[in-house]
């Protein structure tokens, strides 16, 4: 606990000066189902009422300006009684965790985005123009994410699903290493367009500790490249009718040709194992 | 009998993250603090107010060719002023000492004494003629840490200098008015979240020997491994923190052994044998070698570091890149940091923006384009 802390000099740097909603009121502006929040200077809590405010006030589009590494936006918007979702727009640059634990709003950054982006999200869309940071979507139990260009480490870490709960994750770009890593559930498809001819992705360790769902990818790996849980295989016409889905969606959102890039081979990865190291405490 | 009164806090066990940021004008230009402040305050969750930092470049450009000591006494073993006052009396020429000037009204907790010298070496005893003026720094410098209750010494380079203590970021530049008094070419800077070790004047960062400077995110868990092979070297860990070795270990390296950081950097963060092996023969020999070699400087568990020195400054990440990092670039200005939006928030004009793969640095240098270096490989 901080406060049992304070007399030491540890100071509350979540909470601090936290202003309340009265205070902030003149950073938002309604119109209809249309509200701008300036976010120059506010905390993510903040941030946070202010969506709130908005969304229990009847606004429908919520645009954020001057977002600079605020975390957590688009969280704790769980609006039961609320008829419709949110879409919500961020320029230009989120903090982490991004759409953490969204329950099933829409989220488009106009920008980069940084670590974290969709951690644990439960239900919705978030759109990112531009590349995201480490952890994409960890633990993403539903809905969907497209990230037009690049991603850091550990994409898709330990995705899950659940019955008619299938999270889905595309992205653009290339990825960098335990791509999929303890992927437990979802589909993950990786394009590799901003690859060279000829030029592998770069991750290594593709897959590790994967018991669970289906990457499919797009562009060359070579075996070592991947985890020792993952299996290559190709593709059967479910799995296209998968792709054919997905990446017309990507390609919607970002006006790309779709058709060019579906043309092109894909692998998908699935785990040869559903219980990778269920051997590894076993007597 | 007094109590003894503690200058260290204890927090309880609360994981977060440090915040780093370094900026450098890799033409040379000296520019004032208000970029590496300003990025800290943009980062400030990652802090928790127990360590703030800042290493600046091109600091005393009238002194230049003399070490600048910054010296920390604790307030209640003043007496260790008039030790150090006449040791370094004993050992050096001092042309010039004040104590570093200081914002009263600024609001830290239990500041100590700081106090800066400038010295230059005089060597007096027959075996220390054979030593040159670095080793010979080094050496006092081990000695007062090791030796003197009390004095801790906080940076020893030349045209250089470190400003640190307990609080918030831009609470310690408030404290030692780095916005209005000082100018230089490279600042890097660090918001503490102690997690492991106390927070203190003296264990905040950044950390140094001679004019190396590091600030550092994670935890070194080989710490104990590579303090046994450093003292070998004659450098003794005194600050309670894993991230001394780190300064002690790229002085051996680069200043004493004159690797360049793109070896240092595979000694550090090396890769995993698996990868090792499906490199092309030549550098795989090279990196076994450096494995084999230099196997107590592997520095093991999730770090991000920013070092610094005169002329230079990079980045490097563990090799499964447990703690982020962000490079970026605007005209002669190159960025590093724990987050972009932090880079954004005080350059909001930037050429370019990229993050490296694990244990891959990206090294800025005076009057070259070395960090674009860094961008085959990155996102």
């Amino acid at each position: 606990m901080a406060v049992s802390c304070a007399r030491y000099g540890l100071r509350e740097m979540f909470l601090g000066g936290v202003r309340s909603l009265d205070e902030l009121r003149s950073r938002l502006s309604i119109d209809g189902q249309e509200a701008e929040i300036d976010a120059r200077d506010l905390v993510h809590k903040e941030i946070n009422d202010l969506i709130r405010e908005a969304a229990l006030s009847g606004a429908r589009k919520i645009t954020l300006l001057n977002v600079c590494g605020q975390r957590y936006i688009g969280t704790r918007l769980f609006l039961p009684q609320q008829e419709g979702k949110i879409e919500i727009h961020v320029y230009s640059t989120p903090g982490n965790d991004l759409g953490a634990f969204l329950a099933g709003h829409r989220i488009v950054v106009h920008g980069n985005a940084q670590d974290g982006v969709g951690n644990t999200m439960d239900d919705g869309e978030i759109v990112v123009h531009g590349r995201a940071g480490d952890i994409v979507a960890m633990a993403m139990r539903g809905g969907r994410i497209f990230i037009r260009d690049s991603v850091g480490y550990r994409a898709a870490i330990h995705m899950k699903e659940y019955t008619g709960k299938v999270p889905v994750l595309v992205i653009g770009g290339t990825a960098q290493d335990f791509f999929g890593e303890y992927m437990a559930g979802g589909i993950v498809i990786l394009l590799g367009l901003n690859l060279k001819p000829g030029e592998r992705h770069h991750a290594h360790y593709i897959g590790t500790g994967m018991h669970g769902g289906v990457i499919y990818l797009r562009g060359e790996v070579a075996p070592y490249q991947l985890g020792k849980e993952v299996g290559v295989l190709e593709l059967d016409d479910k799995d296209r009718r998968l792709l054919h889905q997905y990446v017309g969606e990507f390609t919607r959102h970002f006006k790309l040709n779709a058709e060019s890039i579906l043309d092109d081979r894909f692998v998908k990865l699935m785990p040869v194992s559903k219980r990778p190291y269920g051997r590894i405490y076993a007597y | 009998m007094q109590p003894q009164i503690s200058e260290r806090y204890l927090p309880e066990k609360d994981s977060q993250a440090c915040g780093l940021f370094g900026v450098m004008n890799t033409a040379g230009e000296r520019f004032g603090g208000e970029m590496a402040i300003n990025a800290m305050v943009n980062m400030k969750v990652r802090g928790n107010g127990l360590g703030g930092g800042f290493a600046i470049y091109g600091l005393y450009p009238e002194y230049r060719d003399y070490y600048a000591l910054h010296i920390m006494f604790e307030r209640h073993q003043l007496g260790a002023k008039e030790i150090v006052d006449e040791f370094l009396a004993d050992h050096f020429h001092v042309v010039y000492d004040e104590e570093i000037p200081t914002n009263k009204k600024a609001t830290v907790l239990n500041p100590p004494v700081v106090w800066r010298y400038f010295v230059s070496p005089r060597q007096q005893l027959e075996e220390e003629n054979n030593l040159s003026d670095d080793e010979f720094v080094v050496e006092k410098v081990m000695y007062i840490n090791t030796r003197i209750d009390g004095a801790y010494v906080f940076s020893s380079g030349k045209d250089m200098g470190v400003f640190k203590g307990v609080g918030f970021p831009e609470e310690i530049a408030d404290y030692f008015m780095l916005d209005r008094l000082y100018k230089g070419y490279i600042w890097t800077a660090h918001s503490r979240f102690p997690t492991n070790t106390p927070g203190w004047w003296g264990g905040a960062h950044p950390f140094s020997i001679l004019d190396w400077t590091v600030v550092h995110n994670g935890e070194i868990s080989s710490y104990g491994t590579n303090r046994r092979y450093l003292e070998m070297f004659g450098y003794y860990c005194t600050l309670y923190t894993d991230t001394e070795v780190m300064a002690y270990a790229v002085d051996l390296l680069m200043r004493r052994q004159g690797l360049p950081i793109e070896v240092v950097s595979r000694i550090f963060a090396a890769p995993m044998w698996d990868i090792i092996e499906h490199m092309e023969p030549e550098r795989r020999e090279l990196y076994k070698t450096l494995r084999m070699a230099y196997a107590p400087l592997l520095m093991n568990g999730p770090f991000t570091v920013i070092v610094a020195h005169h002329n230079e400054m990079f980045g490097l990440t563990d090799r499964i890149r447990l703690r982020p990092i962000t490079a970026a670039a605007a005209g002669d200005f190159v960025f590093l940091s724990s987050e972009e939006a932090s880079i954004r928030a005080v350059a909001p004009r930037l050429d370019l923006a990229w993050t490296p793969p694990g244990g891959e640095p990206v090294v800025a240098r005076l009057h070259t384009r070395d960090h674009l270096a860094s961008l085959a490989r990155a996102v």
